[in-house]
């Protein structure tokens, strides 16, 4: 180790940290995890893992509408929306412990405090203790971006951080911004019988995900009463005694709305800056933490993962290339980075999206010779049988070698789905081979099967 | 850990292989690449690089025996390993395979020596000389399109046993693969468990596959009848190549309707043009070069001479690629000139020139000798007076020349004179080619060589 305490200190805890202070312990590197917070990072403590939990509180509450139509009365009145919050701080207490055990399992020592990065191969906690190691490998995240005129006060004007935090339900709930987190708690909360507007300045919801995808959610959202404005802006925010009043730019015409609370998600903010990485000559561009190959910075020892470098801010990237940043220290050439194209993204809305690879639009902004394939969830009849018929699968795929270029599913257990045919694209596999496996009936799965069906040109339930 | 070493398919039609020569001894030590042994194909002899490393621990197969595709032929590990077991298994399945093909492999001893010689003694030797036939090889007919064989291992499926000899290749490789006509078998593979992958399809040069090809093997075709002839008969094993010839006519006379067509050409200007041209080049062009340079001028004319009956479509090329029927000593091959419509007399003559070197040196790679469009025949050589030939798939056509010789001529004013006439048949596939299409080109052929200006029409 030429002297050194650690093989590797990681700076950050959440999924790109512990996940790669892991993969470096199985790999024989000794390692170290600085955290500020607590273990877990964003995604399991204020991000992924409780609003998926509220998520799943919200499906509950929903079941109780199914019941009444089977003539069951059924009685609201106990129902507290904070026993809905705790439940989500359980799942996120638990894992986050969970995360402590793993890391202690693997002896990695774990060091609460504040990192910085003193030198090439130096960390200093809390100004106090200095690390020395062989690799850094800085894994920050993000923080949720604040937009100037609607700043957090985290009682009305709420982050993604502050509605998990909060224990009452609002009245009237507007969103700014249409992304995945908007469209979630959009969900969540219309579900909990909250009035819901989300104001989106681009031209359509979810705008990074496929349109022809989209349009089965906004239609569905719209069926729920959630009110969506796009092409809009918030102009500006009034914080009134009794409500907000918002100034709402739409259709060349300008709207008030008043709510109770507003939620800002209009984006994350990377937290690569002030970390002492500029000092040693690290690029860091509006927060971004620039890398090259195998997530490596201008100095050789310093590597960067997760949200705090430009790809996209998901916790399973920053995992991955967690994993490719550790492999490559330890001395394997692997693949320098992570495809794009074979990073899914997922939105837990109700119907969900699953996805990878470019839309069908930016495909034919990219030129590429492409087809596609699109079955309906209906023709798969399990998705009748469970009563969740909306949603397709949509595949595209080169249009001489039928290579798998894209796969958007929306639907029921979409964020599942995906993977079969991530799975396909990665090993290199066909539509016909998807198309003449063998999958059980009734499963939505058979949908997939369907979509490569539908590829090679049979589909059977179409 | 000890390995089995297996044959592998070394060229797309091989299903097995005999061992012509070790070029380690058990004891010596291995490296990916080295040349383990010599291996004679039904093509060719090729190198048999290891894609192991660590000691040839033992030789299973011994020079002069066959092993199939997939069958284990040594066993490589570390020093001093215990191997037993292995070997064991790999001598009774040697056994099993030996008493299935006994007649082949008693004849082999003898046949990696002398099997070469009984072939070459029977038929006539010398470049530029096919044999009547056509062509055989082209072993795979669609390498260049279609590759089938080479992607879809079950055309030469190894035995269940060869554990880990099936080509592990993505779908979309193999599809890849099929699309440009690269043989899999010339890939390396980067991907899981060494998966052949997208990736290694396309950074793919026939070049990196090429190198595996042999420098010079012992000239064969010296041929000598034995001082004494057998009184009794004799079962005279088939080489590899021989099968291949074997299966390849057979399928071609048997399923494409044959039809021929016989002119006769004065040749007197063909021969003025080539002793013109040869006082200019530096090398002297072979006859052969003339007859594939006008047959490519005239399949110009008549692009249906150079198509493909493909059931329920006809593909006619937009290359034209000439084979040359050629005696490689071994047994007939038919090296492939590309493009033949876009080059001239001197670059074809060099180019064939090389071919033909190959050929008999047995060291033709599949990609030189399949897919001809159309090919030539030419037994003038042989004092063959005309004859016809039997077609080389994917083509549809195939020329057959024979001897330039004085012929007592009625000219136009009914007088006797004597010319330097030469015989050509073509045989056509009628699926492709009506008997007015094939005459109208055979006309423009013989028209051409009569008048080689015309070429300039």
């Amino acid at each position: 180790m030429a002297g050194y305490d650690y093989d590797l200190v990681v700076i950050g805890a959440g999924p790109g940290g512990y996940v790669g202070a892991i993969r470096a312990a199985q790999l024989g590197l000794k390692a170290a995890v600085v955290e500020k917070d607590k273990p877990g990072g964003v995604c399991l403590n204020i991000g992924c893992i409780p609003s998926k939990a509220l998520i799943h509180q919200a499906e509950v509450f929903g079941h109780g509408a199914e019941l009444e139509k089977l003539g069951v009365k059924l009685d609201y009145k106990g129902f507290e929306y904070k026993k809905v919050q705790k439940k989500s701080r359980t799942a996120a207490d638990k894992l986050s412990k969970g995360v402590q055990f793993l890391l202690k399992k693997n002896d990695i020592e774990y060091i609460s405090g504040d990192a910085r990065v003193n030198g090439k191969h130096e960390v200093t906690v809390d100004g106090k203790q200095t690390l020395s190691c062989r690799n850094i490998m800085v894994a920050t995240g993000s923080q949720p971006r604040e937009l100037p005129g609607f700043e957090f006060d985290e009682e009305r004007v709420l982050s993604s951080t502050g509605i998990l935090m909060m224990t009452e339900l609002p009245k009237r709930l507007v969103i700014l911004g249409a992304g995945a987190i908007g469209m979630e708690f959009a969900h969540v909360m219309n579900a909990f019988g909250v009035e819901v507007t989300v104001v989106e300045m681009l031209d359509s919801v979810l705008p990074i995900e496929d349109a022809e995808a989209v349009e089965v959610i906004a239609k569905a959202f719209k069926s729920r009463g959630i009110t969506m404005l796009t092409g809009a802006k918030a102009s500006a925010l009034e914080r009134g005694d009794k409500e907000l009043k918002l100034t709402i730019e739409h259709g060349g015409k300008s709207e008030p709305i008043a709510c109770d609370k507003l939620l800002v998600a209009v984006g994350r903010a990377p937290n690569g800056a002030g970390l002492g990485l500029e000092e040693l000559g690290v690029a860091v561009e509006k927060g971004f933490i620039e890398v090259g190959d195998y997530y490596r910075t201008a100095v050789e020892s310093i590597y960067a993962v997760g949200d705090v470098i430009a790809t996209p801010l998901l916790a399973h990237w920053a995992m991955k290339e967690a994993e490719i940043a550790v492999e490559h220290m330890a001395g394997h050439e692997g693949e320098p980075r992570l495809p794009d194209e074979l990073g899914p993204s997922a939105v837990y809305t109700v119907p969900e999206i699953g996805s990878f690879g470019p839309t069908e639009q930016r495909a034919k902004e990219l030129g590429l010779k492409f087809e596609k394939a699109v079955f309906p969830y209906r023709g798969a009849g399990k998705s009748v049988a469970v009563e969740q018929p909306e949603g397709l699968v949509k595949l595209l795929y080169h249009a001489e070698t039928h290579e798998i270029i894209a796969g958007h599913v929306v639907g029921a257990n979409a964020t599942e789905l995906v993977h079969e045919l991530l799975l396909a694209k990665k090993g290199e596999l066909l539509p016909e081979d998807i198309a003449t496996m063998v999958h059980a009936h009734p499963t939505l799965s058979e949908a997939v099967m369907e979509a490569a069906r539908t590829a090679e040109g049979w589909p059977i339930h179409a | 850990m000890a390995e089995k070493v297996l044959m592998t398919a070394l060229s797309p039609t091989m299903d097995e292989g005999s061992i012509v020569s070790w070029s380690k001894k058990e004891g010596d030590s291995v490296a990916a690449g080295d040349v383990l042994c010599e291996v004679e194909t039904d093509k060719a002899s090729m190198d048999y690089e290891s894609t192991q490393e660590g000691t040839l621990l033992k030789i299973i197969r011994g020079e002069g025996q066959t092993a199939k595709v997939g069958e284990v032929i040594g066993i490589i590990g570390e020093q001093g390993e215990d191997i037993t077991e292995l070997v064991q298994a790999a001598e009774s399945d040697a056994a099993a395979s030996e008493a299935d093909g006994a007649e082949a492999d008693g004849a082999k001893a003898e046949a990696s020596r002398g099997g070469a010689e009984t072939e070459a003694a029977a038929e006539p030797t010398g470049a530029g000389a096919g044999d009547g036939a056509g062509n055989a090889e082209g072993a795979a007919p669609e390498a260049r399109g279609g590759a089938e064989g080479s992607a879809e291992p079950g055309s030469a499926p190894p035995p269940p046993a060869a554990d880990g000899e099936r080509i592990k290749a993505s779908p979309l490789a193999r599809k890849l693969a099929e699309q440009r006509g690269i043989d899999l078998r010339r890939v390396a593979g980067s991907g899981p468990g060494g998966r052949i992958v997208k990736d290694d399809i396309e950074n793919y040069t026939p070049a990196a596959g090429a190198e595996a090809s042999r420098a010079a093997p012992a000239a064969a075709g010296t041929g000598v009848y034995g001082a004494t002839l057998p009184a009794q008969d004799e079962s005279i094993p088939v080489s590899r190549r021989r099968a291949v010839i074997a299966k390849r006519l057979a399928e071609s006379k048997f399923s494409a309707p044959h039809f021929y067509l016989t002119l006769s050409v004065d040749m007197e200007q063909v021969m003025t043009a080539r002793a013109g041209l040869n006082r200019e080049l530096p090398e002297k062009a072979g006859l052969n070069a003339f007859f594939i340079k006008f047959a490519a001028e005239a399949i110009k004319r008549h692009p249906v001479v150079n198509s493909t009956w493909k059931g329920d479509s006809v593909l006619q090329h937009g290359s034209v690629d000439i084979g040359l029927a050629v005696d490689a000593g071994a047994g007939l091959i038919t090296p492939v000139l590309r493009n033949c419509g876009a080059k001239g007399i001197a670059e074809i003559d060099a180019e064939l020139k090389q071919l033909i070197e190959k050929a008999q040196n047995d060291a033709l790679q599949p990609e030189d000798y399949t897919g001809a469009t159309f090919t030539i025949s030419n037994l003038g050589a042989f004092g063959i007076e005309e004859f016809t030939a039997i077609i080389n798939p994917p083509g549809s056509a195939i020329l057959a020349i024979g001897k330039t010789q004085k012929t007592a001529v009625v000219d136009e004013d009914d007088d006797l004179v004597v010319r330097p006439m030469m015989k050509m048949t073509l045989s056509c596939d009628h699926r492709v080619i009506d008997g007015a299409a094939g005459a109208k080109f055979l006309n423009d052929l013989k028209q051409m060589m009569e008048q080689p200006y015309r070429v300039l029409f």
